[in-house]
């Protein structure tokens, strides 16, 4: 007799409590009293919310003419009582959403420029990942390329737009440097894009940014580094204010260089939120820096000045500065002086974020110990190249999710800006579309619709955001 | 001390305002457009449609004067303005004209230092109420729940009008008629209340506009009208006047279509001084003698203007009520052309 096995017993399946979906749902979901009670809670709402809304969503209707339409529309095919989403708003006005009221004849140009702005940006926000830098060029010149397709124009105009596109993927790709070239030339693109008129005004004023340097190296040998930036500075405003405006009205009647100009009330919509996010947000984090280090400086009077700066715009609510853009500047500037709206508002937001940020930053450099700056210090690096070098690397790399939380906030801010009567895509364009008696009584499908470009935006720059953290690893691992 | 200088700086500033712009007239004209201050989302009154280009009853306005003193109705720069921000865009010169449905009443008319020259719409608060109610009369309204926007003068004048009438009533605060509308419609509140032009828009375009009815009571006098600066009187004599030629076109007869040949033919010495046929009027105003003929032919006389935008030829279907013409049991009533 024997009883020992001859061969090897198949291997069983682990009992079903221990594997599979039941073992994860045991294990998450039902692992205790309470976390059962809280499952079962939250599934309730959850199918609550769903069984709330399905039904509207699934009855929407994207072709009709009038809010009636829809309702019509609706009760046809699901009865009188049904409820349902009316797409066809959207589809009927998703231009003013987006342009607000610029002249459909030349959307080409905020297209270009919305695509241009990633071509500017791609070199800093991938400042060493070529991959990833050509893959955000060559995404966007392929929309941009598209949404170009889609817009009014001429087959030359078309080729032309185009050609920039793909050159400026090809400089992406193999010359990645030269493509900072787009991101300094940018800003006075977007202001001639945008704007139109005489090409002279925004490449003049470019100019005086060129007539810094030869001030500032005649100056600096002699007076050195303050003295030769204000001399600078002071020269370059001189023909910003006093010549560049002769100088642009003679070059024009000379040269007659230019494209449609546009009002800034015809600015709305995201062309407005995007205009005025992207500027306050390059423009704001340089200055909160600035304001940061000045708060921590040692000489009294810029101290105080950052101090009294960053606690005061802290403590006024961005309404109370859009009203002052709009209303106060207005009462103290010459009557005859148009100073625009937009740029008022741009000069107050970006002021706005800039004390938050300062704030941010100084959270950053809080967190770095004394010896980085007294290493520094020790090898004989002056303050900014201390802080170019060792200080600003460190504490920046720490404040990036402060740094993108006050952008995302900013962004979303930039909605405010319809109580001073421009039309932000929130109130002011879902206000003007409602005043439309075809659509009048529509409430939930314009901010449905708003409400998902925003969060492409802003989660857009959060995974940005994580993106940077995991590159610079920031948790010290 | 700080404060009073800050206020100073400000009235200072304001002043010297007022004295640049002393002569509205002569700035439109060297500039060559009207800046006309406009509401961005009232049904019938004034917004920009799907081209972009503003429309409505207070749009017609702003367009007559372009036409009177400009001689083209379309140079027009509509200044977008809020509720918050229309008088002193006003104030502050950045627009020569505000015509926003905004409500004349004492204060704004003193302590804003401000000239509402005329009214070219009498507004006032009513009920609209699901006709299966069964209510016939605000009077029967008590212990209602009522849809009413906050911060606004309607929430006030509601109070008022059910305290007089010992009347109880349960508010149901919305943010704007948009949300208003969604509440009603969801069976929130039995009433809702906004100004009754506002209410005929609303009604039009509920889903079955014929179960809902407007109830007669009015509860409160809004009239809305164009508004110009204090201190700039032959500018505000303008725009009076402006509106005045179109409702006394109205009532002689003339429209948008016979203007030309009414000017042509007319025996009337009144239409004929009117359109500038006889007399030097036109000089008065510091306009030439033609500038109330090209505002009717804008867009036709204050009746016109009227059916174009709110009457029954529209959704919105407002009978003329109080801005009939005074010959026919309303209010509208221009002073002679003398």
């Amino acid at each position: 007799m024997q009883f020992t096995r001859t061969e090897m017993l198949p291997p069983r399946a682990p009992p079903v409590s221990q594997s599979g979906a039941l073992k994860w749902v045991r294990e998450n979901l039902f692992s205790s009293w309470l976390n059962a009670t809280l499952t079962i809670l939250s599934g309730l709402v959850v199918y609550s919310l769903v069984k709330l809304s399905a039904p509207w969503l699934l009855h929407a209707v994207w072709n009709a003419n009038s809010l009636s339409e829809c309702r019509s529309v609706i009760a046809a095919n699901f009865g009188p009582d049904a409820g349902g989403a009316c797409w066809a708003m959207i589809r009927a006005r998703w231009y003013q959403w987006i342009f607000g009221f610029y002249p459909p004849e030349v959307y080409w140009r905020p297209i270009l420029n919305f695509g241009l702005l990633f071509v500017a940006m791609a070199p800093i926000l991938f400042s060493d990942n070529l991959r990833g830098s050509v893959k955000l060029v060559g995404v966007v010149a392929a929309l941009t390329i598209l949404g170009l397709a889609l817009a009014q124009g001429s087959w030359g105009l078309f080729a032309l737009l185009s050609a920039i596109m793909l050159v400026s993927l090809a400089v992406a790709a193999w010359a990645p440097r030269y493509l900072l070239i787009a991101t300094v030339l940018y800003p006075f693109a977007t202001v001639w894009l945008l704007w139109g008129g005489s090409i002279w005004g925004p490449l003049l004023a470019l100019a005086g940014f060129a007539l810094i340097v030869p001030v500032y190296r005649a100056l600096s040998p002699r007076f050195g580094l303050v003295v030769a930036t204000t001399g600078g500075v002071i020269v370059a405003s001189l023909w910003w204010f006093v010549l560049q405006g002769y100088v642009a009205d003679a070059l024009q009647t000379a040269i007659p260089l230019g494209i449609v100009a546009v009002e800034s009330d015809k600015f709305g919509g995201f062309l407005l939120a995007f205009l005025i996010g992207v500027s306050s947000i390059s423009i704001s984090l340089p200055i909160g820096i600035l304001l940061a280090l000045g708060r921590q400086s040692n000489m009294v009077l810029i101290k105080a000045l950052s101090v009294g700066f960053i606690e005061f715009v802290r403590g006024v609510p961005l309404i109370t500065m859009l009203f002052t853009a709009s209303l106060l500047l207005q009462y103290f500037l010459p009557p005859r002086v148009q100073f625009d709206l937009i740029l008022r508002v741009i000069i107050l937001v970006t002021l706005f974020s800039a004390a938050y940020n300062a704030e941010v930053v100084r959270g950053g450099l809080a967190a770095l110990p004394k010896g980085q700056s007294e290493a520094a210090d020790a090898l004989g690096l002056d303050y900014w190249q201390a802080q170019r070098l060792i200080i600003m690397p460190q504490a920046l790399k720490v404040s990036i999710p402060g740094i993108v939380s006050t952008f995302i906030g900013l962004f979303k801010d930039t909605t405010l800006v319809s109580f001073v009567g421009l039309q932000d895509p929130l109130r002011g364009i879902t206000s003007i579309v409602r005043a439309d008696i075809d659509w009048k009584g529509i409430y939930w499908e314009p901010y449905i619709f708003v409400a998902a470009i925003f969060f492409v935006a802003c989660y857009g720059m959060s995974r940005y955001s994580l993106y940077l953290e995991r590159k610079l690893g920031t948790d010290h691992r | 001390m700080n404060k009073t200088l800050f206020l100073g700086t400000l009235a200072a500033g304001a002043m010297l305002a007022g004295i640049a712009a002393a002569g509205t007239l002569d700035d439109v004209k060297a500039r060559g457009v009207l800046n006309c201050g406009a509401n961005t989302g009232l049904t019938g009154f004034g917004a920009p449609d799907a081209n972009g280009d503003y429309q409505g009853f207070d749009v017609d306005l702003c367009k007559a004067v372009a036409a009177a003193v400009l001689g083209d109705q379309s140079k027009v720069k509509y200044v977008p303005t809020t509720g918050e921000t229309r008088f002193t865009a006003l104030a502050s010169g950045e627009v020569d004209l505000l015509v926003r449905n905004s409500t004349w009443t004492f204060s704004r008319d003193t302590d804003l230092k401000l000239d509402f020259v005329a009214v070219n719409y009498y507004d006032g608060q009513g009920f609209l109420v699901r006709k299966d109610l069964g209510v016939t009369s605000a009077k029967e309204l008590g212990g209602a729940t009522i849809c009413i926007q906050t911060g606004t003068t309607t929430e006030l004048n509601l109070a008022d009008y059910f305290k007089s009438n010992s009347l109880e009533y349960t508010p149901v605060t919305v943010v704007d008629d948009a949300d208003a509308q969604r509440q009603f419609l969801a069976g929130a509140c039995d009433a809702f209340t906004t100004d009754a032009s506002g209410l005929a828009s609303a009604r039009a375009t509920l889903p079955n506009p014929d179960d809902y009815v407007v109830l007669p009571e009015i509860i409160s006098k809004e009239p809305l009208g164009p508004v110009v600066r204090h201190g700039d009187n032959n500018w505000g004599d303008i725009v009076r006047w402006t509106y005045y030629a179109l409702v006394e076109a109205e009532e002689k007869g003339i429209t948008k279509a016979n203007v030309e040949e009414m000017a042509a033919s007319s025996t009337d010495p009144e239409v004929r001084r009117l359109l500038g046929v006889e007399g030097e009027q036109g000089k008065f105003l510091g306009l030439d003698n033609d500038w109330a003929k090209r505002a009717i032919a804008a867009n036709g006389n204050y009746g016109e203007i009227f059916e174009t935008n709110l009457g029954e030829s529209t959704p919105i279907k407002l009978a003329r009520g109080l801005n009939a013409l005074w010959s026919q049991g309303g209010l509208q009533y221009a002073p002679p052309f003398r």
